[in-house]
């Protein structure tokens, strides 16, 4: 331990003033690995003290429903990322074998899978919204989504809600 | 590292104020640092939080984060947004004397 310096008193600076920050994420995909950064920057996010809001909407739907949400697929087609030979990806078995290696790591990871981290997120205070024309598309009923959803927002409702946030597209 | 004074007494902390020295935290002390960040009691409830932070640490080498506290500490992630207001996961880490967690979950 070597001392460099002695300073009278350092707080950390938790910034707690009252902050109108905001930030929304649009989740329109359905593929296992599309859906945690979302979660997990939204897990950030609320972490922070920032208002988070999460928009479901086409293939993102598929996060929120109780039929699909536990049993998200990766796939290795067209995606050069996993280094796999091309003609290798389409392969039978290989998006079962993808998807199996990287929800045993995520697992390994202590990340909780899909139904349980969007608790974990209701838990620390996310709001998350159904898209009314998704819902309408793919003939959903409230029963059928994920129970603790704030709503179900025609898009012109969310743009007004997220007024002033930071907001990506997923 | 910098060396700050806390309750008359020498802490090592890091630039952050966050303390960085395990043995030099004590219950005290705990008190001094949760007032500093404006949580002026300390109930069973947050005593439940930093022992578990605490002895987790010791097991693991790093600080537990608001999931882990929540999953394997048993403490509901809705109290301890209310046990330390706002930024639970950073302040519970400061009152417990240790660094903020490096998981992101």
């Amino acid at each position: 331990m070597t001392t460099m310096e002695t300073a009278p008193s350092i707080v950390p600076d938790f910034g707690d003033e009252d902050s109108d920050r905001k930030i929304a994420f649009v989740c329109s995909k359905g593929s296992l690995d599309m859906a945690y950064p979302a979660l997990v920057m939204a897990s950030g996010a609320l972490e922070h003290g920032i208002e988070t809001h999460i928009f479901f909407t086409f293939w993102g739907m598929d996060m929120i429903n109780k039929k699909t949400m536990g049993n998200l697929h990766f796939s290795p087609v067209g995606n050069p990322a996993t280094h796999m030979p091309a003609a290798l990806a389409p392969l039978p078995g290989m998006q079962a074998m993808a998807t199996k290696q990287m929800k045993k790591t995520l697992e390994e990871l202590e990340i909780p899978d899909v139904p349980s981290f969007l608790e974990h997120l209701s838990d620390m205070g996310c709001k998350m919204w159904a898209c009314q024309m998704s819902v309408d598309m793919f003939n959903l009923t409230k029963e059928e989504m994920y129970d603790q959803l704030d709503g179900i927002l025609n898009v012109t409702d969310f743009i007004e809600i997220i007024d002033g946030a930071q907001t990506m597209l997923i | 590292m910098p060396v700050t004074t806390i309750a008359d007494r020498e802490i090592h902390v890091d630039d952050d104020g966050f303390l960085t020295e395990f043995e030099e935290w004590d219950e005290d002390l705990a008190r001094t640092l949760a007032t500093n960040i404006g949580i002026p009691d300390l109930t069973d409830d947050h005593w439940k939080v930093i022992t578990f932070l605490r002895s987790d640490f010791q097991q693991q080498g790093e600080t537990a984060t608001l999931r882990r506290v929540s999953t394997i500490g048993g403490i509901p992630t809705k109290s301890l947004f209310q046990l330390f207001p706002k930024k639970p996961a950073r302040k519970m880490s400061y009152v417990a004397g240790l660094q903020k967690p490096k998981g992101c979950i």
